[in-house]
């Protein structure tokens, strides 16, 4: 069997987005103490090591916290959000214990006292945009 | 991690002013830290020779965003008429009025000068609402949480929806932060919002009539802070009336080597700890009801203030939203967790409560000129603590004060003890 010749991405917010826009939501792990950290850091904030590595997360999640969001930023109002139909952000705390900031899709915004803190989510990528201009962000639906 | 140190030597405050706050289309950030050195000029109670000052420490958040200005510091040093002397601009988002205010501190701490001008300034209505809600997300982490599509009050909301599920706070609750706050600014002729809530209600009433349009139904302030049309929501749970504005403003401080204080005055506002902390973004910490920064900048301080919590008599806070002061109430450790918004509801934060929390009308209704409000909270305990802070002054001595400056969602926090003793 050859050996494959493995690139290390950098724990950089590119290779980050490189790998969303690849459809994987990864982590990086400290290969010293074992702290699990998305989004990536080169250095680990626990232990000081600097010998991190990628690992791939299950992008299984629950709800930790949320907001419906009325007045967004000019690239959710590309994306067609205002005050007619309102988004929902959030962040997760994904089954191996790191939290993330993303997207809520399949939840009703307009109805927030029925969003339960807990509620089980998966990872979704919704992209946005075509060609050079496209992006892809990342998200948890329920 | 190392605990806090001492200062070398005494501060003092002597001097405190500010510009209004508000929204000045013919005023840049130039021209309301001339104002607000002004009017600090003339709280010194034996004169102030402009001579003396040695130094300048300027808060401002970014200048460069809302005026297309960077290197501020020199030119606000230079709009004063005191260049050569070293002017540094602090940034630490909305932190950075008591980051500068620290700097002062340490600079005279250290011995390396006697006499400190701290100011902060913030022009931000240049810009339309969009612009400067995007000025203001590049406080967050840019590739990490704005792509999910919060804005400022959506991760306060987003602090809140936590805090409401573990403790069982309604949104309701918040409004009373917001109540205590504008009956405040109303009695601050400073205040952006210088009006209680119910004037504002009865305000949009009488121009609905004047207009000749159907008079709102509000009987209550309650009513209007429940309708949509009165207080729209924002980020859920937070609504309008929730939520910091967006405001112009300076504010100018004089500090001074403790024992040079009688040169100035003879009620000078000591400031006897200070305590500074970073933190990571929203995401990345175990609980989102509290602040860790702000639990450990207070710490610092009253560990190097000698003094706890109980001590202190009033608080200026950073209520750049309503959930804010709840978290900060309790980070200080004047109530338990989860106490917050029911000691609120109780009127303990109230000016005739058991801790005055923003006499001044906090950021929500004195306003938030990011940059100034750090110093801003500086000049009000400066009032209170000597008696002049008018209809709106607190019974009783006011010997021990502080006053908590947030950055970002809390990834920075700073807290200032002062003290007066004659």
């Amino acid at each position: 069997m050859s050996e494959e010749t493995k690139v290390v991405r950098p724990f950089s917010a590119a290779a980050f987005d490189q790998y969303i826009s690849e459809h994987r939501l990864m982590a990086a792990r400290c290969t010293k103490c074992g702290g699990m950290y998305v989004p990536p850091r080169a250095i680990c904030p626990k232990c000081h090591s600097e010998e991190l590595e990628w690992v791939e997360t299950s992008g299984k999640g629950e709800l930790a916290a949320f907001t419906v969001i009325w007045s967004g930023p000019t690239f959710m109002i590309e994306q067609g959000f205002d005050r007619k139909n309102p988004y929902i952000s959030g962040i997760v705390e994904l089954e191996e214990g790191a939290r993330i900031s993303a997207r809520i899709t399949g939840i009703d915004p307009t109805k927030p006292t029925e969003i339960k803190i807990g509620t089980p989510l998966t990872v979704d990528f919704v992209e946005f945009g075509e060609g050079e201009k496209k992006k892809t962000y990342l998200a948890f639906k329920a | 991690m190392p605990t806090s140190k001492s200062l070398a030597r005494g501060v003092a405050m002597v001097g405190a002013g500010m510009s209004r706050f508000g929204a000045f289309a013919e005023k840049n950030t130039r021209d309301l830290f001339v104002e607000a050195y002004k009017e600090m000029k003339k709280t010194v109670d034996k004169g102030l020779d402009p001579a003396v000052i040695e130094a300048l420490y300027i808060g401002n958040f970014s200048s460069d965003q809302f005026e297309h200005q960077a290197h501020i510091a020199p030119l606000l040093t230079d709009a004063i008429g005191l260049t050569p002397r070293p002017a540094t601009r602090v940034e630490d988002a909305c932190a950075s009025g008591g980051v500068a205010l620290r700097q002062g501190v340490m600079m005279i701490a250290s011995g390396m000068a006697d006499v400190v001008l701290v100011g902060g300034a913030e022009k931000m209505t240049a810009l339309n609402t969009a612009a400067v809600t995007e000025a203001l997300a590049t406080a967050a982490d840019m590739p990490f949480e704005i792509p999910a599509g919060f804005t400022f009050p959506g991760f306060y909301a987003a602090m809140a929806s936590a805090y409401m599920h573990q403790y069982g706070m309604k949104s309701e609750h918040l409004m009373n932060v917001a109540i205590k706050n504008h009956d405040n600014a109303a009695l601050n002729p400073n205040a952006q919002f210088g009006v209680t809530i119910q004037k504002w209600m009865e305000g949009r009433v009488a121009a609905a009539v004047k207009k000749g349009k159907p008079a709102p139904t509000w009987s209550t302030i309650w009513d209007f802070l429940h309708d949509e049309s009165g207080n729209p929501t924002v980020a859920w749970p937070l609504r309008l009336f929730d939520c910091s504005p967006v405001t112009d403003g300076a504010a100018a401080i004089l500090l001074v080597a403790e024992e040079r204080a009688h040169e100035f005055t003879d009620h000078p506002i000591h400031i006897i700890g200070s305590g500074q902390a970073s933190d990571s973004a929203l995401h990345d910490r175990p609980e989102l009801t509290t602040i860790p920064a702000a639990k450990i900048a207070s710490s610092r301080a009253y560990e190097m203030a000698g003094v706890t919590a109980k001590d202190i008599r009033i608080a200026e806070v950073h209520d750049c939203f309503t959930i804010a002061e709840v978290i900060a109430s309790e980070d200080l450790g004047f109530f338990a967790p989860g106490e917050g918004f029911k000691a609120a509801e109780d009127g303990m934060t109230a000016r005739n409560g058991a801790k005055p929390i923003n006499t001044s009308g906090g950021l929500k209704a004195k306003g938030h000129p990011v940059g100034a409000s750090g110093v801003a909270q500086a000049i009000e305990v400066w009032k209170q603590m000597r008696g002049q802070a008018e209809a709106r002054q607190v019974e009783g001595d006011v010997s021990l004060a502080l006053t908590h400056n947030v950055g970002a969602t809390g990834s920075t926090c700073v807290v200032h003890v002062y003290e007066r003793r004659n």
